[in-house]
């Protein structure tokens, strides 16, 4: 195991202090390889954001490691300086609604994190058309945002997620705002690209439809997580 | 690395578009006032300058002639020509009134000049139309700006005076266009009594017997007569030899005259330090309203511009964008409405500045300096959304 990938071990969060303390994560243990997708599941309140903002480095976990490829993230204090450039090169993010930048065309929405990262424009635009070449919306590569559909959007915030090839993306809620058809596309192409980029991929949701998709998901309550097989259902 | 705020603002072009050219006909206001105050200046400067004089002759403890009234006997020239360093010297009067054509009036400074050749002091330095005043009574020389034409009678006091010559940008240090008259007139006009004045002090005198002896036939008409004749100026205009020095020959003046002499840099000072010196409050009061109400408009327009992207300020955060870039992203916005608002301010400025009834002087050193001041207004009025923009927490992407 702790090849690559994503590990957690431990991991607690305490909001605030004294008589007024929230223990968000009691308990989170998670392994995720390189080219997995695995569900993240729970109740409202059972702390699914709370974890992904750990994992995006947002906010501090109190104790507990995290170890992402080979380096050593967290443990009981952040090992790495830059956390601003950690979610930048190691860490790719999707969420529910597709947060593009409506003033950048669907190409520099996608370009602008390797260009952040210091790549030049031209390379960082050649990195973003591959992707949205791969994810099948290379057509609307000079649209501005608002003139996709929720589908398209959806895909050029996966490409963004992916662009800079980090080892792990924290999906929330992704396929929420999706009919099935679509949903189940969106988890097709977070599975393609987990493989072709070797990227571990965590996926929050309560999404029905998608839940039987995972071969493994983890389970939280109360902040604690457990592990358990999923049905791992092939993809159309 | 692309221009994010470049992006930004031609994604939302109308918005700078229209606020910056709301902000810039405030800023065309701002300039406009500095040009008034300038314009202001500059009237007091061409009037010193077209007077021709180096020194000025004043009633001894006063601000005279334009800033103070000042009376001095007429034949006080003659003595100040005799001292040494005095190249040339001539009376001048000057009086503010209103100066009727037909059954219209015209508020100008009335200029009594002596009679002489072009470039005494006083005189008109060049006329664009017609000729200068060559009879000792009833001539004018206008300032086009009163609208009077050549051969028009005007109408100052009792006495008609017909238009000979036009001239340009002579006007008072309040703006008003210059009349210049003949100076035995314009004594006339600034002294004379009217008829039934001159009536009743021809009759008190008659009743004092000091003034009316029997026996001295000749005084009680002396006496009336130097009552009713005009041997007052407001002023001595002094041109002196190059050789000498213009306080050195001012002080002979004040020692030996016991008047007050005033050269070219203390009238200049009387002028621009005193008689403007209230309005150029007044101004300089509007352009610091003037900058607070730009400031206002434009921390208000990045403030609601910056509210409006706190979810793409978040998601920048989030996937790693420093808060250098999103600080700079916003005070470049900021620098373009400045510029956008100083670009049509100055246009708006150079077209309107021509239409106002007095003169109006844009100067370069008011325009950059206007420049920089909004470039630093724009600065101080995007701290407020810098602030709010840092404190924007990349967490909130990610959201509950
Ligand atoms: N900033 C905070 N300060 C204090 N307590 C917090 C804060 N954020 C979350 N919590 C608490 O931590 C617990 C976990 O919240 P979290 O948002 O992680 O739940 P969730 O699983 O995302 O729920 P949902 O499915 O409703 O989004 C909740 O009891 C919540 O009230
Ligand atoms: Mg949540």
């Amino acid at each position: 195991m702790a090849d690559k990938g994503i590990l957690i071990k431990s991991l607690s969060k305490r909001y605030g202090g004294g008589e007024t303390a929230v223990l968000a994560l009691k308990d989170v243990n998670m392994r995720v390889s390189p080219g997995e997708v695995v569900g993240l599941i729970g109740p409202s309140g059972s702390g699914k954001s709370t974890l992904l903002k750990c994992l995006g480095a947002v906010i501090d976990p109190t104790t507990g490691s995290m170890v992402l490829g080979e380096e050593v993230i967290f443990d009981n204090e952040w090992k790495v300086r830059d956390l601003r450039a950690l979610r930048r090169d190691k860490i790719g993010f999707v969420f529910q609604a597709p947060y593009l930048i409506p003033f950048l065309d669907v190409t520099d929405n996608v370009a602008l994190l390797p260009m952040l990262a210091g790549v030049s424009n031209s390379e960082a635009r050649k990195r973003a058309l591959t992707l949205l070449t791969a994810l099948d919306v290379q057509h609307r590569a000079k649209a501005m945002p608002a003139q996709l559909s929720g589908g398209e959007q959806q895909r050029v915030a996966i490409a963004r997620g992916l662009v800079n090839h980090p080892p792990v993306i924290l999906a929330d809620e992704p396929t929420a705002p999706l009919d099935s058809v679509r949903a189940m596309t969106v988890i097709r192409i977070l599975n393609d690209m987990a493989k072709r980029f070797d990227t571990a991929v965590i996926v929050v949701t309560h999404d029905e439809k998608i839940i039987p998709t995972f071969k493994r998901i983890y389970h939280i309550r109360d902040g604690v997580t457990y592990e358990e097989a999923g049905e791992g259902r092939p993809l159309h | 690395m692309i221009s994010l705020a470049g992006r930004d603002i031609l994604h939302a072009w109308g918005k700078f578009i229209f606020t910056g050219i709301g902000l810039g006909l405030l800023i065309g206001v701002t300039l406009t006032m500095a040009g008034v105050y300038r314009g202001m200046v500059d009237d007091g400067k061409v009037l010193l300058d077209n007077s021709n004089a180096d020194l000025w002759v004043v009633q001894k403890d006063t601000l005279g002639p334009y800033a103070e009234s000042s009376s001095i006997p007429d034949d006080l020239w003659r003595s100040i020509l005799t001292l040494p360093g005095v190249a040339e010297t001539a009376n001048a009067t000057y009086l503010t009134m209103q100066v009727g054509k037909g059954d219209k009036d015209v508020r100008a400074m009335v200029v009594g000049i002596t009679p002489g050749a072009p470039g005494t002091p006083g005189w008109p330095p060049q006329l664009i139309a017609g000729r200068q005043i060559t009879r000792g009574h009833y001539e004018a020389v206008v300032d086009i700006t009163t609208d009077f034409q050549l051969g028009d009678v005007l109408k100052i006091r009792r006495n008609h005076y017909t238009v000979v010559g036009l001239t340009r940008r002579m006007v008072s240090s309040s703006g008003d266009p210059i009349v210049f008259i003949p100076i035995k007139d314009a004594q006339e006009a600034q002294f004379l009594k009217d008829n039934d004045a001159i009536l009743m002090q021809r009759r008190r005198t008659e009743a004092n017997s000091t003034f009316n002896r029997p026996g001295v036939p000749g005084l009680l008409d002396a006496v009336i007569a130097s009552h009713t004749s005009n041997r007052f100026v407001n002023t001595v205009l002094v041109r002196i030899h190059p050789e000498f020095a213009p306080d050195e020959v001012a002080e002979l003046i004040r020692r030996w005259k016991r008047l007050t002499v005033y050269d070219r840099a203390q009238m200049e000072e009387i002028l621009v330090g005193k008689l403007i010196a209230t309005s150029a409050k007044q101004i300089g009061m509007f352009l610091v309203i003037l900058a607070i109400v730009c400031g206002a408009i434009v921390a208000f327009i990045i403030y609601t511009l910056t509210m409006d992207k706190i979810r793409e300020i978040a998601v920048l955060k989030l996937i790693g964008t420093s808060n250098r870039t999103i600080v700079s992203m916003i005070l470049q916005q900021s620098l373009v409405l400045g510029v956008i608002g100083f670009v049509v301010g100055k246009i708006t400025a150079t077209f309107a500045a021509p239409m106002f009834p007095k003169y109006v002087l844009l100067v370069l050193v008011d325009s950059i300096a206007g420049f920089f001041s909004i470039l630093a207004i724009c600065v101080l009025s995007s701290i407020v959304a810098i602030r709010m923009a840092l404190k924007i927490d990349p967490a909130e992407a990610i959201g509950g």
